[in-house]
Formats: structure tokens, C-alpha cells, sequence
């Protein structure tokens, strides 16, 4: 299982990339293998906002369908639509498939390190 | 507290990921996950441990007539290693399990119930057994391995000889020899697909399922989980008890008509079914054409009346596309009507198409 040093982690299985005022969620290399193979990916439209802790997306696997939340609060400026077509790409490289780029973030709930999102991780893991 | 069964060290293992399902700890899936699992059982051979399954014994000089009473097959015409599947209806015509009957040999009968069942299955056939017969709940005493797929016949002759094989579909051969391990060998299956149930003694489950494992090696052969058996068995369509059927759903409402032979002698149920008549509603298959994935007890509209609801639904990795049944009016049920279900409030389109999804070619 990896957990990238410079990603900020959400206790909901969420990464964030921060640059500015600008942030790549996506979901965990825990949470990928946790939901085995996703066979869907819908995700919001660009212009719409999503609010820090409430669900802007949700993915499906063969077994079950989970929302996914953001860690931050702002406005979509892009969604990755090759998931669309290629949801499998998150189980391949979770940390590279981002589902949306957020844009003017004016709030954050309140980040894990990679370090500390391991832990509960491996936690939930037992 | 769930039991474990004798290959649950072995699954551990192999990396499976455990969970509790019908009383028992077994694994949804290995690491090679649902899609993969699924695949392999479709182009070369998968294993699944399917001890959970409850195995009751059917003896005494009424025993033929206590299971035509019993169930709503007819079991008075049966060869030596037969097997035959049934419906078993309560009073009111619905089902109180769907059931497998080997003939072992003159009044000797070898019944494989769901595990989630074989309890109230248990109960219920002693408290309705009449004359010389006698049940017996062997369910911890025996194992059951599946090896399914189209290889699974190259595998085993890895281990055993062509004379041990049961030739026909839905037949067995007791007193095998497997690599060793004396079981009992089944053409039969839950996955759509050719392949064989091996029936052994507890104590010889792990020692079947390693040679097996070893056997089919070059043929890529992989364990399987629940997961994929429950994918397999919806893409092939094959009913399954809780979802297609229970104690408020008829036989002839799931579409098993086929097993179920109003023409023979009194069975439980048949007066209910006779009065019932014609069934309203009717199990149909459903090809998602809206996006997402339609499962179970979603309700299923033709515009703006709910003719239904769907029973069983997942993403078919073999077609890849999404499909489902619903138990739904009959009216609604024919090949090309399309029809929405409401999936966490949003309305997914799909279509009504013939059963099976899948079909395996011959």
C-alpha cells in the first residue's frame, strides 16, 4: 500500500494535492483496494461547487457503489474525464487518476499527513 | 459467531479477503479481485471453496415418496448418480429453499441445500416426513469444491481417470478417487459454465484442494471468492434463494415452471400454486442501457408506475455491461420494453432482454 509524502490525506479514503489555491482530489491506494474493481466514475461538472465533508462524486466496483467527499471547499475548474471510459485506471494508479481539479479552495477540513492517514488505515486494515 | 470452514486457513493463505456470509467466513474475492476471478472461470477454470453448502441424507424404503411430497420435482424416475433440481414450497406455494437431489442408489438420497437454509431446511423436512424415512444433517461431515470453467475437465483428468468423470450434466459418480482423496465427482455448477462439485469428506478438503490448485497450474487455474460467484451466477441468470425466490415468491413467479410438475401427485405447495394460476408478476432480465449499475430492490417504473423490483443487479464483467432481474408484471416483462429502476434517486434506463445474459456455447 502506498501513501505519497506530499499528498494531504482525508479520513474518508480522499487524497488532496494543494498548489496555491488549487487542489487534485482523488481517492486512496487503501480505498481503491478496499472497493476492488470500479467499473463506473461519476463525477460533478465544471462550474459546480463542492462544499468541504459533502460527497461531489461517487465510483462504483462490481461489489457496491461509494460516494466520495471532498476535503475541500471551492469551485470545479476540471474533472478527468478519461475515467469515464477507464474507471480501471484508479485501481491501476490511484494516485495519478485525480477525479477533479478545485479551484478559489476557501476551506479545508482538516488534513492527515501521509504518516498519520497510514496509520488509520492500517488501523480500519484489522 | 461465524464458523469457519476446513479450507479457511488454506483461503488466508491464498490471500483471500474474508468476510461472514451465511454463518460462515469465507472470501468475497483473492488478490487478483471479482473481474479477474470471474474471467478465468469463463476462459480456462476457477476454484471456490463451497463448503458452506448444507448436506442432508435421505434414507428409509419411503424416501422417494417423502421427497415427491416434499418437493416440487418429480424424483421417481432417477438412475444411480442422478441429480435433480427442485423448488421445496411451503403451504402457501412459496419457497422455503431451492435444492439439489443426488441419487446415491436404492433409497439412499443426497440433498444440497443453501447454507443460509440448511437448518430450517433440516426442521422442515423432518417435521413433514412420513412412513420409514430419515434426514440426516451431515452439513459439517462434508466439503464441497467447485471447479468450473472450460478447462476444468483437462484438470482433473490431471488427477484422475476419464471412467471417474460422470458423463452427463447434472449426474454424479460417488466413490472417486481424486489425486488420492476419495469424493464424490458432480457435473454440475453455479457459474454458467461447464465444470464439476466435488464432494469430500471435511478432513480431505484442504489436501482436494491443493492438488487441485497444483493440477491446474498451466491451465491458470485461480481460487475464486463469493464475489465472483455471485457475478457468474447472475450473468448466467441462475436464481438465487432471498433474491429471485423466498418464503412470498412462488417457483413459477422465478421462472423455474420447468421444476416444478403439477402433473405428479400431491406435493406441499401445489394447492396454492393451482389456485394462484397464471403469476401476475415474473421474473425478468433486465440489460442496463442508462449509466450506472442497477442491484437489488430497486424499484423498477414503465414511465410513471412501478411495475416492479429488482431482485439481484451487478456489472457483468464477461459482457461488460450491467444487468439485473426484477420480479415485475408480467405485462411489462417482453423482450425490447424499456423500462427505468431508481437508483439512489436517480432513474437508470434498461431494457428487457431474454434470459440468460449469458450463455455458454456449446
Amino acid at each position: 500500500m502506498k501513501y505519497p509524502e506530499e499528498l494531504f490525506y482525508s479520513k474518508s479514503h480522499e487524497w488532496v494535492k494543494l498548489e496555491g489555491d488549487c487542489a487534485w482530489i482523488g481517492i486512496t491506494d487503501f480505498a481503491q483496494d478496499a472497493l476492488g474493481d470500479l467499473v463506473y466514475v461519476n463525477l460533478p461538472e465544471v462550474g459546480d461547487e463542492v462544499t468541504a465533508g459533502e460527497t461531489f462524486a461517487d465510483v462504483e466496483s462490481v461489489k457496491a457503489v461509494s460516494d466520495i467527499y471532498s476535503p475541500v471547499t471551492g469551485t470545479v475548474a476540471e474533472i478527468n474525464e478519461a475515467l469515464l471510459d477507464a474507471p480501471e485506471t484508479i485501481n491501476q494508479s490511484p494516485y495519478e487518476a485525480w477525479l477533479i481539479k478545485v479551484e478559489g479552495v476557501t476551506d479545508k477540513e482538516e488534513l492527515l499527513s501521509a504518516a498519520a492517514y497510514q496509520e488509520i488505515a492500517e488501523a480500519e486494515e484489522k | 459467531m461465524e464458523k469457519k470452514t476446513p479450507l479457511y486457513e488454506t483461503h488466508v493463505k491464498y490471500g483471500g479477503r474474508i468476510v461472514p456470509f451465511a454463518g460462515y467466513l469465507l472470501p468475497v474475492q483473492y488478490e487478483t479481485g471479482v473481474i479477474a476471478e470471474h474471467m478465468a472461470v469463463r476462459t480456462a477454470c476457477g476454484l471456490f471453496d463451497v463448503s458452506h453448502m448444507g448436506e442432508i441424507l435421505c434414507t428409509g424404503a419411503d424416501a422417494v415418496e417423502n421427497l415427491n411430497l416434499l418437493l416440487a420435482n418429480d424424483f421417481t424416475q432417477m438412475y444411480d448418480g442422478q441429480a435433480r433440481y427442485s423448488p421445496m414450497c411451503n403451504e402457501q406455494g412459496g419457497v422455503v429453499d431451492d435444492l439439489i437431489v443426488y441419487k446415491l442408489g436404492e433409497n439412499r438420497y443426497f440433498i444440497v441445500v443453501n447454507a443460509c437454509n440448511k437448518e430450517r431446511d433440516f426442521a422442515w423436512m423432518k417435521e413433514h416426513g412420513k412412513g420409514d424415512v430419515k434426514f440426516e444433517n451431515i452439513s459439517d461431515q462434508i466439503s464441497q469444491i467447485a471447479l468450473q470453467g472450460p478447462l476444468a475437465k483437462k484438470i482433473l483428468l490431471k488427477i484422475t481417470e476419464e471412467e471417474q468423470l460422470p458423463r452427463a450434466y447434472y449426474s454424479a459418480k460417488a466413490g472417486c478417487m481424486a489425486g488420492g482423496v476419495p469424493c464424490m465427482i458432480s457435473r454440475t455448477g453455479y457459474t454458467g459454465e461447464a465444470g464439476y462439485e466435488l464432494y469430500v469428506e471435511a478432513g480431505y478438503a484442504e489436501k482436494l484442494w491443493e492438488i487441485l490448485m497444483e493440477a491446474g497450474r498451466e491451465e491458470g487455474l485461480i481460487p475464486c471468492g463469493l464475489g465472483a460467484r455471485d457475478t457468474l451466477r447472475l450473468e448466467a441468470a441462475m436464481p438465487l434463494y432471498g433474491h429471485e425466490m423466498d418464503d412470498t415468491i412462488t417457483p413459477l413467479e422465478a421462472g423455474l415452471s420447468h421444476f416444478v410438475k403439477m402433473e405428479k401427485g400431491d406435493f406441499i405447495g401445489k394447492a396454492a400454486l393451482e389456485k394462484a394460476g397464471e403469476p401476475r408478476r415474473i421474473r425478468i432480465g433486465l440489460k442496463v442501457t442508462g449509466r450506472g449499475i442497477i442491484r437489488e430492490e430497486c424499484p423498477v417504473y414503465a414511465g410513471d408506475t412501478q411495475i416492479g423490483l429488482t431482485t439481484s443487479g451487478t456489472f457483468a464483467p464477461y459482457l461488460k455491461y450491467p444487468v439485473a432481474m426484477a420480479l415485475a408484471d408480467r405485462d411489462y416483462g417482453n423482450t425490447g420494453q424499456i423500462l427505468t429502476a431508481q437508483v439512489r434517486g436517480r432513474m437508470v434506463e434498461a431494457q428487457v432482454v431474454p434470459l440468460p445474459f449469458y450463455k455458454r456455447a456449446k
